[in-house]
């Protein structure tokens, strides 16, 4: 399908998901991510796949269990208050080294919190999302087109690692309408010699378990899991650098917050501020080079955000605390204007002339 | 440029994301010309974002009045729609544009005002179709969604709005490829082409090219 079609962020998640081999969707509806949903439940049965509507968000996710324990692309999808329901579930995965996907269109919170966009998840998901030692590979699309490209990745990046690919959008993302092209030659899942297949009596059977009797060797595991997000760490962080070349000031912002920041910076272009954006696409594993590099050259860095400030830990992290790094947000699904990031960049250039 | 004739009522359903918000905002500025007492209604219980109250304020500007959920575009995420709805079919001396949610999902609220708007007879439903959407790239698909909505909205369509985009980025080529997808529509519903709509930066290029052009002034955007 090399013609581009018009499709809101949601239905180009569903629709990249079947196009890389998912046929198991389990979920539960919540705005402001339904058209997921809604989109799998009109395909699957069209392509001999399964979408069930689950009676809870911690139903879906066990079947997520049971479907990636078989060794099958499946995923789940919710908003906010739903993956957190999940948690437990996405705990579980972790510890079986199982691949997955989860999407998150973020709504505002914290609690029942509201339907329009934010982005207060960051913490819970690059930070593990639930208890233990874990890690899940976070993706933050900015376009619709990212979507789609963004679903894919994730897919296989959880097979490669056999752990949890979470896309973190939020409301607007899912909601906007753009043309994208879903033209992609899907690569060939690597095998899963570790799935519950059925053995036909041939070999020993496969156990899917999170549980260990021994703590040493719950510890062993533990050990073997972080070498592999060291890896990942290492080798699969990306990100967006826009006019950072010659940059005095660095604009950081993820998702929908990157696009409005990027308009800021158009504008305070013309009025001749040196400015830049990185945008991680990876918020884990975070990229940290592209700010090694800034805090080196620019004054100061604006994280923009909509929540109360989140990465704007990592930010620092990654900068060292070498230059200031200062917060331009709004919060509860409020969306940051382009005004209001072009101030703050006028702000950390010196103020109006 | 079209000179469309309305009847009393405009109704505006289609597949979800096919455009009926912009095309019903910019049907009422258009019917504005013509007509006193205007009246345009949002009978989406489905979408949560991106609303004709969203144009709330260009409507106001332009004496035209509209009904909306005094929810829509809050929190408050329950399809719920004002008792001013009845209005639409009680006050006959209003002309009406009534948005339609999208799908059979978002035509069930139609259901309700369906018997009174078919008795009084003075309406004009219109399928809104866009060949670039995922699930009606045909006529065929296009055609089951018709039905569904039928089934749900319980009225008979009138008439095709060929709202063909690829929303910033179509082109002159895209909507003139587009014509032989709604003529498809039409034959096999039987319903004629009431317009095909473009957005006015390509009015100049299309004019007399397509038949029955209606130009689109308003275009939502974001970011």
């Amino acid at each position: 399908m090399a013609d581009k079609v018009l499709m809101k962020g949601n239905e180009a998640i569903a629709e990249a998901a079947i196009i890389a081999g998912c046929r198991h969707y389990f979920g539960y509806p919540i705005t402001p991510q339904t058209e997921i949903a809604a989109y799998m439940a009109k395909r699957m049965p069209k392509i001999g796949g399964c979408f069930l509507q689950a009676e809870s968000e911690i139903a879906a996710i066990n079947m997520v269990y049971g479907v990636a324990s078989t060794g099958h692309r499946v995923m789940t999808s919710s908003s906010s208050p739903g993956v957190s329901l999940k948690g437990e579930g996405l705990s579980y995965l972790a510890g079986a080294d199982l691949p997955s996907l989860i999407v998150n269109v973020q709504r505002g919170g914290p609690g029942l919190g509201g339907i329009q966009p934010s982005q207060s998840d960051y913490f819970q998901a690059t930070k593990g999302g639930a208890h233990g030692d874990f890690h899940m590979i976070v993706l933050a699309p900015s376009s619709v087109q990212e979507m789609a490209d963004l679903t894919v990745k994730g897919f296989e990046l959880a097979d490669k690692y056999r752990m949890t690919s979470m896309i973190l959008a939020d409301g607007t993302m899912g909601q906007m309408m753009e043309p994208v092209s879903l033209d992609y030659e899907i690569a060939e899942a690597p095998a899963k010699p570790w799935a519950t297949t059925g053995t036909n009596m041939e070999r020993e059977h496969n156990i899917v378990n999170s549980l260990f009797l021994a703590p040493e060797k719950l510890e062993e595991v533990n050990f073997e899991r972080y070498e592999r997000y060291k890896v990942i760490e290492e080798t699969e962080a990306m990100y967006e650098e826009y006019m950072m070349d010659d940059a005095e000031i660095c604009v950081t912002a993820f998702g929908i917050a990157a696009r409005v920041a990027k308009n800021a910076i158009n504008e305070a272009r013309k009025q001749g501020i040196k400015v830049g954006l990185i945008r991680p696409i990876t918020l884990w594993p975070f990229p940290v080079a592209p700010y090694k590099k800034a805090a080196d050259k620019v004054k100061e860095v604006i994280s923009v955000e909509l929540s109360m400030g989140q990465m704007i830990e990592d930010v620092r992290l990654a900068t060292e605390c070498k230059v200031p790094v200062t917060l331009c947000n709004r919060a509860g699904g409020m969306i940051p204007s382009p005004e209001q990031v072009l101030e703050a960049i006028v702000k950390a250039n010196g103020g109006a002339k | 440029m079209i000179d469309m004739e309305y009847k009393r009522i405009t109704l505006l359903c289609g597949h979800y994301g096919s455009g009926k918000t912009n095309v019903a905002i910019n049907m009422a500025f258009d019917i504005n010309k013509s007509y006193e007492n205007v009246v345009i209604a949002d009978l989406d219980i489905v979408n949560p974002y991106f609303r004709t109250k969203d144009s709330a304020k260009e409507l106001e500007q332009n004496g035209i009045k509209l009904i909306a959920s005094e929810y829509a575009g809050t929190n408050v995420d329950i399809p719920a729609l004002p008792a001013e709805m009845y209005s639409l079919t009680d006050d006959k001396s209003a002309r009406a544009v009534i948005d339609v949610g999208g799908d059979d999902r978002g035509a069930l609220a139609l259901g309700r005002l369906s018997p009174a708007i078919i008795e009084e007879n003075d309406y004009e439903c219109l399928l809104v179709i866009n060949k670039f959407r995922p699930l009606t790239p045909d006529a065929e698909s296009t055609l089951e969604v018709m039905r569904e909505i039928e089934n749900a909205g319980k009225i008979k369509f009138t008439g095709l709005v060929n709202n063909s985009n690829l929303g910033e980025e179509t082109s002159a080529s895209d909507v003139l490829g587009s014509v032989e997808y709604a003529k498809r529509v039409s034959e096999i519903t039987g319903l004629p082409i009431k317009c095909t709509t473009v957005n006015k930066k390509l009015y100049n290029e299309l004019c007399g090219k397509i038949e029955n052009i209606f130009p689109l002034s308003l275009q939502k955007k974001i970011n």
